[in-house]
């Protein structure tokens, strides 16, 4: 139903929007910082220092550079998909965000089809990878376009099914609902997540949202030993900022996805001043996200990388069954239920 | 409210551009991109109407459309490879073997 | 304001279906292709089925158009090879008899008139919609997964080059 906004509940809407695109904007430059340093210890290292105290400042620093440097449009590329290419890859990426809920109020909307809404805009993602690497015409960047295009498909797939099982017990899309689902408690002790009743549909998502992010250990579309910097090699500047903007933007939301589908969302321990409680749920919600952020990142820092064949095969041949059998079981214990 | 009738002739106008892309263009896959018009057009309609009348089955049409259209892509595009592989052209008057 | 977000999503997608046709290289059919398809999913959720418009964008642009875009640039084509276009006078005959038809389908729904009032309120949510697929088309559903199926095999067999 297509509903209308009054003048008031438009002003709140657009404060909404300031708040989650402002914040979220800001905690994209900082993943950077934080991916960097945390990268750096793991590998023994100090990682950024120089730029303001723990090299906090860093994210300003690159963004300035980025700023600063020539923006490189090869001769022979495809000039008007080469710009639009990175526009394509972030916009998708931070659209998701308008759905994810923050907070019990802090959503700027709540569609009834959220989470499908998140796959779809998600699901063009892949056309800035894939129009970057092809509007370079240079080797390396269509290898890792095709690459990337035919991995996100695959692995799109076992993403959109391991989540059958979870909407099969929330019996909603929404993304609320999802999270108000799930606050109760079993016991009085153990929160109601759903990790629990879909350990399997979680390690499949987590995996192949890890896949579809095209991050370490299935970043074979910008491999940089074999690739060079796969579908983003000849772009720099801006255009360069704007593909890893879009990274990282992915991340949170596959993040912020796992922790509203599996982890409860925004729900944990009340307690303190109704000031306090208010901050409460958002408080809980980011801690949820930033854990899974470590993971991602320390990931990237531990594993290497698999083969193409390898890829391939365990996105078919062992992710997918695993997610159609977690469905048939789900389905089973629900209906007999 | 906007009446059905709008829906009619947008649907019908872009029906009309997958027909004219079938018969003007060459490349097949600018053809099977046609076909992807049409449906669409199609599927518009079926929409439309559902609304219209009140029934659900028309937007469970298009569902139906969709999985169609998904076989006829991955078909075509299974064809076009193999064409492509055979004749170094995509071009639909290039492949005429079988003609006399 | 409907009307106004009704025009021109209406004017986006026959704009863009027409640069299907115009382009010279398909990729820039694909991509203009993908555009008509999301205004029609916009059109969509004018007419209530925000279910479809969702499943819409996640099927055709996220997997049926990455598909095509992959293979055009998998066998890295070039510019359309015009050549010796046998039907080239097509275009002189085919578009004059295409808008005449348009106009004949357009007076005739311009002329028609539907009965405004008695529009139900109907929402294609997915819970109505599932609710209609598993009972009265059950079998259709079935069938579907069986040309899947079949679809799933031709390609395989098309597509490899020796089995």
């Amino acid at each position: 139903m297509i509903e209308y906004v009054t003048g008031s509940e438009f002003i709140v809407l657009m404060i909404k929007i300031f708040v989650i695109f402002g914040g979220v904007m800001g905690a994209l430059a900082y993943l950077s910082w934080l991916e960097r340093k945390l990268m750096a210890r793991v590998q023994m290292r100090p990682g950024p220092t120089r730029v303001g105290p723990f090299g906090l400042l860093q994210p300003i620093a690159d963004g300035l550079k980025f700023l600063f440097k020539e923006d490189v449009i090869p001769t022979h590329s495809n000039r008007f998909l080469f710009i639009a290419a990175p526009i394509v890859s972030l916009v998708p990426a931070l659209l998701s965000f308008s759905v994810i809920p923050f907070g019990p109020s802090l959503q700027i909307t709540d569609l009834s089809v959220g989470l499908l809404f998140i796959f779809a805009v998600t699901s063009l993602g892949v056309y800035g990878i894939a129009l970057g690497g092809w509007a370079s015409n240079s080797k390396y960047p269509l290898m890792g376009a095709i690459r990337s295009s035919a991995q996100m498909i695959s692995y799109e797939l076992s993403l959109t099914l391991s989540v059958v099982g979870v909407l099969m017990i929330a019996n909603t899309l929404s993304l609320a609902e999802l999270v108000t689902a799930q606050q109760s408690t079993w016991l009085g002790i153990i929160p109601r997540w759903n990790i629990f009743l879909q350990p399997v549909a979680f390690v499949v998502y987590l995996v192949s949202a890890v896949a579809e992010t095209n991050r370490l250990p299935f970043d074979l579309a910008e491999s940089e030993q074999e690739l060079v910097a796969g579908w983003h090699t000849e772009y720099s500047s801006m255009k360069f900022a704007m593909f890893m903007l879009a990274e990282y933007a992915n991340v949170v939301t596959v993040s912020a996805l796992a922790t509203i589908m599996f982890f409860g969302g925004w729900t944990g321990p009340m307690f303190g001043p109704a000031l306090l409680q208010m901050a409460l749920p958002t408080v809980w919600f980011l801690l949820k996200v930033s854990i899974f952020i470590f993971f991602y990142v320390l990931m990237r820092a531990t594993v290497p990388r698999f083969r193409y064949d390898q890829l391939m095969r365990f996105g078919w041949k062992v992710l997918l069954p695993l997610s159609l059998a977690n469905i048939v079981v789900t389905s089973f214990v629900v209906a007999i239920s | 409210m906007i009446p059905i009738g709008w829906y009619l002739i947008l649907s019908a106008i872009l029906f009309l551009i997958g027909v004219l892309g079938f018969f003007i263009k060459r490349n097949i896959i600018a053809l099977l991109l046609s076909v992807e018009i049409m449906l669409n057009a199609v599927n518009l309609t079926f929409v439309a109407f559902s609304l219209q009348h009140g029934k659900i089955s028309g937007q469970i049409f298009v569902f139906f459309v969709l999985v169609v259209a998904a076989a006829e892509a991955a078909v075509g595009l299974a064809l076009v490879i193999a064409m492509f592989r055979n004749r170094e052209s995509l071009n639909v008057d290039r492949s005429n073997l079988l003609k006399w | 304001m409907i009307q106004i977000l009704f025009f021109f999503f209406a004017a986006i997608a026959v704009g863009a279906a027409i640069n299907v046709l115009a382009q010279k290289h398909v990729l820039y059919s694909a991509l203009s292709l993908i555009l008509m398809l999301t205004a029609v999913s916009v059109l969509f959720i004018l007419l209530q089925a925000d279910f479809l418009a969702v499943i819409n964008v996640i099927v055709y642009a996220g997997a049926i158009m990455v598909l095509f875009v992959f293979v055009i640039m998998l066998l890295n084509l070039p510019e359309d090879e015009d050549g010796a276009d046998r039907l080239r006078w097509l275009k002189f005959i085919g578009i004059p008899l295409g808008l005449f038809f348009l106009v004949l389908v357009v007076t005739t729904l311009w002329n028609l008139k539907a009965s405004p009032g008695t529009q139900p309120q109907l929402v294609g949510s997915p819970a109505a919609i599932g609710q209609s697929l598993f009972t009265d088309f059950l079998l259709p559903f079935e069938v579907t997964s069986l040309l899947i199926l079949i679809a799933l095999m031709g390609a395989v067999v098309f597509a490899k080059r020796d089995l």
